[in-house]
């Protein structure tokens, strides 16, 4: 079984750092298109502030992840602050407990922040809907279909990037029925949205960091198979 | 971008600092430095008032605190929603035991963010009620009208609601003054220019010279359409063509008018604009109990205006009339 340990974990919340301090303008400009243009803005104070507070201390994977949403919930606000804040709180609690993090504590972790999302409005949200859930749900369902057919971990991670990606284009011809760019109707076709966006890129980004630190110690494992022998 | 700052991340912590400075007799810091109160407040026996948003719209939200106003506000980034807590500090610093009216405008942050903050208020026994305002008729058809944003009409509201507390109101009948005055108030916006987030450094949407947006939202939001730019005469006409049939407002109603600038706009012009919306609505026999013009609630530094008709009767123009003081809103 494929795993990787809490304790070594906190590399994803770094690179999920960067991912969107490098996208924080992107971001933004897709925002202006049909929102009001602060997504970016706010996601990269909420993501670099968590880089200062993280250097402190040497953390594991769920309790980066407790502080990622509490600084987003209690320091950022906006839309993605509660949205986002729920999101990665699910995600810690759903690991909280487990010092080895294999495919099926990473379902659970993917499940539990999506359902944390229905406590907040966007539970209305359906695909479709041209939101963050048009990137969401079909990305975890991706992952939890590889998972039930027998799919090792890595090509779990896999099929959800790809599904994560298709989703996040599908919203570009959807028109908007929930979230801000509703109220534009017909106006809001053309354009990606923002959440299904900033959602593809950090499914994306943790799905690369958890296949680098799977295949990094199914290398350490090698390694040490070829100095038995 | 040409601006009076220092660090463009740091606009908002600077702005408040500078506000409470230049407002003492007025504005008092809470223990949350996203949340400033009314220097009285929470006033015993009065339903605390309380509103918040994102930044950049001065005098909104932060100019409206004060007596017979708003007892406190949570307070966001430019342009986006204040986080939970914001607002759920606003609701502890304004409760004096009579519970809170949470007034606020149709955005999806800030309709999280509340509704999370009375979660958490419940718990300490706040009872906390909300009236959302949702007055752009032009963010949205009328049978979607739970869609429609809240923009200049909020602050008509926050006056109706803090008088109605301030003479004694419960909370139900704080709530229920507060959703009758936003349903009577229509508002639609025309903006000239784009504004510039400071942290963006640049605009993040055009409007070409020459052009002008109808319908434009407080943060740019696309409005109806993009047309040439027209006379302040033509626009009085167009805007009053959206606004009336909405409502309806007819012949013999009484209503206050609210013009506000976006920011950038001169006063001088709104003016301009005042005196043809007020001959069109002289000529149709709607007669303007009080108007309001200057720049109450602004897109940075947009150029444009919104214009803001509430229908009102007896209890509206009673509650109208009652003395303020704020920042943005002084009456005696």
């Amino acid at each position: 079984m494929q795993y990787f340990l809490n304790d070594e974990g906190v590399v994803i919340i770094y690179d999920l750092i960067k991912i969107i301090q490098d996208n924080a303008l992107y971001l933004s400009e897709i925002d202006g298109a049909i929102g009001d243009g602060d997504h970016g803005i706010n996601m990269n104070k909420g993501f670099t502030l968590c880089e200062k507070r993280l250097i402190a201390e040497q953390i594991n994977l769920s309790t980066a992840l407790n502080i990622l949403s509490e600084i987003l919930l209690n320091e950022i606000g906006g839309a993605m602050g509660p949205l986002y804040g729920m999101f990665f709180l699910g995600m810690s609690n759903a690991c909280n407990n487990k010092k080895q993090i294999d495919s099926i504590v990473f379902k659970d972790m993917l499940e539990a922040a999506v359902s944390e999302l229905s406590e907040i409005d966007l539970s209305k949200a359906k695909i479709g809907d041209k939101t963050m859930m048009d990137t969401l749900i079909p990305a975890v369902e991706a992952y939890k279909t590889a998972i039930n057919h027998g799919k090792s971990f890595i090509e779990a991670l896999e099929k959800m990037k790809i599904a994560a990606e298709k989703g996040k284009e599908s919203t570009k011809e959807l028109i908007a029925k929930v979230g801000r760019a509703s109220r534009l109707g017909e106006r809001s076709k053309g354009f990606l949205d923002v959440g299904a966006v900033s959602s593809c890129l950090i499914l994306r980004s943790m799905a690369d960091s958890i296949i680098r630190l799977l295949t990094n110690s199914l290398i350490d494992i090698n390694l040490s198979r070829e100095i038995e022998k | 971008m040409q601006r009076i700052i220092n660090n463009p991340n740091d606009v908002v912590d600077e702005m408040i600092n500078g506000f409470v400075k230049a407002h003492k007799d007025i504005i008092e810091k809470t223990e949350n430095n996203r949340v400033l109160k009314y220097k009285k407040a929470p006033i015993k026996n009065k339903v605390g008032i309380v509103t918040g948003g994102g930044s950049g719209h001065k005098p909104a939200f932060i100019g409206y605190i004060g007596e017979n106003m708003v007892d406190a506000v949570a307070i966001g980034e430019i342009f986006s929603s204040p986080t939970v807590k914001a607002f759920y500090d606003a609701f502890k610093t304004a409760d004096s035991g009579k519970g809170v009216a949470c007034l606020y405008g149709n955005y999806a942050g800030d309709n999280m963010n509340v509704k999370m903050a009375i979660k958490m208020a419940e718990k300490d026994g706040i009872a906390v009620k909300t009236v959302i305002a949702n007055d752009d008729v032009a963010s949205a058809p009328k049978e979607e009208r739970n869609k429609r944003r809240g923009v200049a009409g909020e602050v008509l509201m926050w006056k109706i609601a803090g008088a109605k507390a301030a003479l004694g109101g419960n909370l139900d009948e704080v709530i229920s003054v507060a959703q009758k005055a936003i349903d009577n108030t229509k508002s639609v916006g025309i903006g000239l220019t784009p504004c510039t987030i400071p942290a963006l450094g640049k605009p993040n949407f055009v409007i070409e010279e020459g052009k002008m947006e109808l319908g434009i939202g407080h943060h740019g939001e696309p409005g109806i359409k993009v047309t040439d730019l027209k006379t302040a005469d033509e626009m009085a006409e167009i805007m009053l063509d959206i606004i009336l049939p909405d409502l309806p407002f007819v012949s013999n109603n009484e209503v206050v008018v609210l013009i506000s600038g976006l920011g950038a706009t001169p006063v001088m012009e709104l003016y301009i604009l005042y005196a043809k919306i007020a001959e069109i609505l002289a000529n149709k026999n709607i007669k303007i109990y009080k108007p309001y013009v200057g720049n109450y609630f602004t897109s940075l530094d947009m150029m444009g205006v919104t214009v803001t008709l509430m229908k009102v009767d007896n209890e509206l123009k009673e509650l109208i009339d009652l003395s303020a003081n704020s920042m943005g809103f002084k009456q005696y």
